[in-house]
This record gives C-alpha cells, sequence and structure tokens, in this order.
C-alpha cells in the first residue's frame, strides 16, 4: 500500500510527472479502454490538461489521486463522444441479481464447480484476455474500483474519496461484489469452456 | 454461526484487510465443514493472485505492460514543450 504522508502541499514539477505517475496513470487507461495507443493518448491529455490547470491544485488530495480523476473524467468523455455505453448497470439489480446466488437465509443457491489447477491458466495468454475482459465488463463503479485496488498505488482513504465511496465498509462490499461477479465470469468464459477449447 | 453468504464477504475482505481474530476463527470453522464456501473461497483467492500478476507484472511480460519508454518520452516531451511555451508567453 502506497503511504500519502509526507506529501508535498503544492504540486511537483511536472518534468517529473510521467516518472512518477505515468504507469498509474497507463495501467489505469490500458483497463479502461483496452488499447495501448488510445491509452497514452488519454494519459498525455491527461497530462496537458493538469498542467493547465495545476495552479488549482488544492492538495486535498494526493497529486496521484487529483490526475487519476481527471484521467477518468478523460476516458468518460471519450466514451460518450465515441457513443460507447458504458458499463452502466443499475446498482440495484446488481446487488439483486447477487443476492439471487443466496437464499434469504445466507444458504448458497448457485453449484459452485471446483476450478482443477487454475494457475496454470496462467501460462496462457489466453487467459489473460479473458480476465481483463472480465474486469473491463465489471458495471463502472466496479471496475474503477477493481482496477485502482489493484493498481495499488492509492491508499483505501485516496480511492474512496476520489470514487465518492462514503465509508470503507461500503468499499468492501463493492470489492466483494466485483469479485463474485469476476468469479462468474471466469467460471463461464474460462474454466467450463477449458475443455471444449481445443481447436 | 455465520451464514454462507456472511462468510462470502468475509473471505473477500480478508483479501483487503487483516480480519480480527474472532472472524478468522469464525471464518476457518466454516470453511472447514462447508465444501461450497470453501470452493468459493479458493476461487477468490486464484483472482486475487491473478489480479496481482496481471497489474504487477512485466517480468515475466504478461498482464498489463507499464507505459512503454518510447510513449513515456514522447509524452515527456509535449509536456516540456508545453512549459517552454508558458514561459515565453509569460516571463517570470
Amino acid at each position: 500500500m502506497t503511504s500519502t504522508e509526507g506529501r508535498p502541499a503544492t504540486i511537483s514539477d511536472p518534468a517529473t510527472w510521467v516518472a512518477q505517475h505515468g504507469d498509474a496513470l497507463f495501467r489505469y487507461a490500458l483497463m479502461k479502454m483496452r488499447d495501448s495507443s488510445q491509452a497514452e493518448d488519454m494519459v498525455q491529455e491527461t497530462f496537458l490538461a493538469a498542467l493547465k490547470a495545476r495552479h488549482n491544485f488544492s492538495g486535498q488530495s494526493s497529486e496521484k489521486t487529483w490526475l487519476i480523476g481527471i484521467l477518468k473524467h478523460k476516458i468518460i468523455d471519450h466514451f460518450r463522444k465515441h457513443k460507447r455505453e458504458q458499463n452502466s448497470d443499475d446498482i440495484e439489480t446488481l446487488s439483486e441479481q447477487l443476492d439471487q446466488q443466496f437464499s434469504p437465509r445466507g444458504h448458497w443457491e448457485i453449484t459452485l464447480t471446483h476450478w482443477q489447477d487454475p494457475d496454470r491458466a496462467h501460462e496462457n495468454e489466453a487467459f489473460w484476455k479473458v480476465f481483463s475482459a472480465c474486469i473491463t465488463h465489471l458495471p463502472d463503479h466496479l471496475a474503477d474500483l477493481f482496477i485502482l485496488r489493484e493498481i495499488k498505488e492509492l491508499s483505501t482513504e485516496e480511492i474512496c474519496k476520489l470514487l465518492d465511496i462514503s465509508t470503507t465498509n461500503n468499499m468492501w462490499v463493492m470489492l466483494s461484489r466485483a469479485r463474485m461477479r469476476l468469479r462468474n465470469c471466469l467460471d463461464s468464459r474460462w474454466f467450463n469452456q477449458d475443455n471444449r477449447k481445443v481447436r | 454461526m455465520l451464514s454462507c453468504k456472511e462468510v462470502g464477504e468475509l473471505v473477500s475482505q480478508g483479501i483487503d484487510h487483516k480480519l480480527t481474530l474472532r472472524e478468522k476463527v469464525a471464518l476457518k470453522m466454516h470453511l472447514f465443514i462447508c465444501k461450497t464456501c470453501s470452493c468459493y473461497d479458493k476461487q477468490l483467492q486464484f483472482i486475487a493472485r491473478s489480479a496481482r500478476r496481471l497489474m504487477q507484472s512485466n517480468k515475466t511480460g504478461q498482464g498489463i505492460p507499464p507505459l512503454s519508454q518510447t510513449a513515456g518520452a514522447r509524452i515527456n516531451s509535449t509536456i516540456k514543450q508545453q512549459l517552454d511555451d508558458e514561459q515565453q508567453q509569460r516571463p517570470e
């Protein structure tokens, strides 16, 4: 976990931004856009916008959080312009869907099939494509959260601030939903397909 | 006794933060006797390992790469250009 203590009240030298924040921004953008050259463009646009706005930087959040916030909005704008629907799965139906996996008394309503030697999948290039696609196809608020957690560049508090999550407890609940969905996605798109995928 | 739904939640939280001793014990006991939850636990741990590898791998060449050096250099020079332009417009 990255510590945010001792962060400067003022913004750092823009000439050092790429070295400091380039990877985090790029990884976030790449996970959202699934195209490296588009992701690179977004990172560049973000830095240029930040350059113009840097005198307004309030220091309320860390510099990295501030930059990722700008990037997040750039990506939303990009999708809007290109008319690609974001995965705006309604939050209510989402939690209902997942609740259906359990009976009212909290027992499993679905059968879980054991995944045979799952780590072997790590050696398979195709697995990473499926796994990334499962993450990208999470509803947006869950995808953002999952990606930012895994990039491990922002503290829990910074992520809550950035994504407007009111309490850390809400964040754990959302992450749990994200993982449940990823489990379901991998289960149907990878593990129960594996044997049939002989080409 | 925890329900499977609560256990599912705890399994996920165990990935995010340290559980209390009480939670850990209750979780272990439940996983010991419940096959489905223990299967779920293994699957979530696998997802956590995979996510770590996806986001942090670059030695193996798998997963999400960092910003390439070429792109980094290009972006850096664009930033520097912009800074130079600024300087010229309003000399301090």
